[in-house]
């Protein structure tokens, strides 16, 4: 088990490198230096443009550029931002960061909330009608884009009604964050209703529930322990592409509901030409989901005895 | 007592039962399914929309319209038109010459939603193809040759996998847009080639799993035995049988990259201005959200319809290609 972990974060370390080198690559393949101004307005002089390239090491060869800026993100440093250089890239993440995680966070919980129960109930309740409008509605959420759900939430409820504002501006107000974050998670949790109702069906057919069964195990007592327990294993895995789920859907989230998270100014960095706030943020977001798929990996070994991962 | 194939009564019964391929069986499954069914005509019906746009009597999509009330527009002024700022803007119904309603820039919605459904069909279908023939090349070679190259490419697509692909598709986009590629197509081009590069990863897993398990087969190893040549057994013999989960998949992918082109020109990153897309659409209309909410919930229904009905046709190819999976 022990050899597996250290693998498993080992491998964190090529993943990472592919990320940074693709993503400087690209940053540095984009045509114009970051700090030309947009066509028609003023340009920089050539002495400043000459003096911000050696500040920010710009002069020194592809390679050597490459190499500083992996030393500084292994120290957390992500360098200034083009556009405010006054300001490093990782103090704005850090600063934007709680209002992503609370939602991602909060996102997440609503998910399991709704999508263990709904698939679990939907099995046990095969062919009935609560099976079927379960069904439904996973498959909508799986198939309608969060951004589509976030529209139609906000048509509904904020311009239709009043509950929630349309434009939030007080994110101490819980009302805020009903809707941003029921969008973020409809897609999460339709997925996990499918799985888990699959994986119920499944795990109800085994001989081991029959036998749970036949000693006399109370209904309860056989789908909490037995069939629950069993169930939830594949479930798990499914983690993994959720978060990296909540991490992309939360670009667009934030952008719809003005969330003042980092998806946001991640997507406001791209349209500012902002090239080292877009690779931090890239970075960051890679890392994050990296970390949470080794997370998911680790426990999952851990969780179910049937693996041997000494291999 | 056993019957012979010489029995007349073997003869009659293959008369009255002619042989029925896999495909033929899997489309009567598919026909079937009543969901299934109706994601192929409102795919159909869309798509027919969008490929006679040019010849259909629409307004410009495009081009700013005289609107009913301007003066010297022609008409008289017309209900249900509201003044937003110094633009007037007509929601839908009521008015016979703008079905659905303008936008704030007095652009007929109508006619922009079906030049918006060809960018979403567009984006949905071409990257889709590339995809199968990167996975298909990908996923073949690491499982049929296998050892070191099957090593060598997995790791590769483990790498891209790991990256999140929405991150990937932005980042890739961001560092091309200022280059000629932009210019092609209004920059559906490199919506492609992002798409396509990001996405492939899954059928290449896929196919690899499927040669991993036939080329164990006997049939393989019996065309092999005779001397068949190793392209000739990827292409007759392999490629038909590992078909189904690849079509299955492929259908799957269609409502992501459908999805994915929204989102980028939602967030001002997509096909370029004026070329209407259903993103961009609800980009456009976001601002003017109290007024005039038909400006954003008809190009989302769009999104929702079309990504839907590929979700329900990909769904009834599984369920109609593996009755196993069905339950």
């Amino acid at each position: 088990m022990t050899t597996y972990i250290i693998r498993r974060v080992l491998w964190l370390i090529p993943v990472l490198i592919s990320v940074s080198l693709i993503t400087f690559i690209l940053m540095h393949m984009a045509p114009g230096g970051p700090w030309d101004r947009e066509p028609g307005n003023k340009q920089l002089p050539e002495a400043t443009i000459k003096r911000l390239n050696r500040e920010f090491n710009l002069d020194k060869p592809l390679w050597q550029q490459y190499l500083l800026y992996v030393w500084g993100a292994v120290r957390g440093d992500l360098g200034p931002s083009y556009q405010r250089p006054s300001k490093d890239v990782s103090e704005l993440i850090v600063e934007r960061l709680p209002y992503s995680a609370r939602l991602g966070l909060q996102a997440l919980a609503l998910a399991l909330l709704v999508g263990l129960p709904l698939g679990t109930i939907a099995a046990l309740r095969q062919n009935s009608w609560i099976d079927y409008v379960a069904l439904f509605f996973a498959t909508i959420g799986v198939a309608v884009p969060s951004f589509v759900l976030g529209i139609y939430l906000i048509l509904f409820f904020a311009v239709g009604t009043h509950w929630f504002p349309v434009v939030a501006t007080n994110w101490d107000d819980w009302r805020s964050w009903v809707l941003p974050s029921i969008a973020l998670a409809a897609s999460p949790a339709a997925l996990l209703a499918r799985l888990t109702r699959s994986s119920m069906l499944e795990t109800l057919r085994q001989d081991y529930i029959r036998t749970a069964r036949a000693k006399g195990l109370a209904e309860r007592m056989v789908v909490l322990r037995h069939v629950f327990k069993n169930s939830m294993i594949p479930v798990w895995t499914v983690l993994g592409p959720i978060t990296a789920g909540l991490v992309t859907g939360s670009f667009v989230i934030e952008q719809v509901f003005s969330v003042p998270g980092v998806g946001r100014f991640f997507v406001a960095a791209i349209s500012q030409r902002d090239y080292s706030m877009i690779m931090g943020s890239t970075l960051f977001y890679a890392l994050l989901v990296a970390l949470g798929n080794l997370f998911i990996d680790i426990t999952y070994g851990l969780f179910d005895p049937r693996i041997k991962v000494n291999k | 007592m056993a019957v012979t194939t010489t029995t007349p009564r073997a003869v009659t019964w293959e008369m009255t039962r002619p042989p029925r391929s896999l495909w033929r069986d899997a489309m009567r499954r598919l026909m079937r399914n009543k969901m299934a069914v109706a994601s192929i005509i409102v795919i159909l019906l869309i798509a027919l929309l969008a490929v006679l746009a040019p010849v259909l009597p629409l307004l410009p999509p495009v081009i700013y319209q005289s609107r009913p009330d301007d003066p010297g527009g022609g008409g008289t002024r017309l209900p249900p038109c509201i003044q937003v700022g110094s633009l007037s803007l007509c929601g839908p119904g009521g008015n016979t010459k703008f079905l659905l309603g303008t936008d704030a820039s007095g652009r007929d919605v109508l006619s922009r939603m079906i030049y918006g459904a060809q960018v979403s069909l567009l984006v949905g279908i071409i990257p889709v193809i590339i995809v199968v023939a990167i996975g298909l090349t990908i996923g073949m070679t690491a499982g049929y040759l296998g050892g070191r190259v099957d090593n060598l490419l997995m790791r590769f697509t483990d790498v891209i996998y790991a990256f999140p692909d929405l991150l990937f598709i932005i980042i890739m986009i961001s560092a091309l847009r200022g280059t000629p590629l932009y210019d092609i197509m209004d920059g559906l081009l490199i919506i492609f080639i992002s798409l396509s590069l990001v996405g492939w990863t899954g059928v290449a897993r896929l196919v690899r799993g499927q040669v991993l398990s036939l080329k164990e087969k006997e049939f393989i190893e019996a065309a092999r035995a005779i001397g068949v040549p190793t392209w000739r057994i990827i292409l007759v013999h392999l490629l038909p049988n590992s078909l189904a989960p690849i079509i299955v998949a492929a259908t799957f992918a269609i409502p992501g990259f459908i999805i994915t082109e929204a989102i980028l020109s939602y967030i001002g990153i997509g096909v370029r201005p004026p070329r209407p897309t259903w993103g961009g659409m609800v980009q456009d209309g976001y601002s003017n959200i109290n007024a005039a909410p038909h400006l954003v919930w008809i190009p989302a229904a769009g999104i929702a319809i079309l990504t839907l009905a590929f979700t329900f046709l990909g769904d009834g190819l599984r369920d109609a290609l593996d009755p196993r999976m069905s339950e």
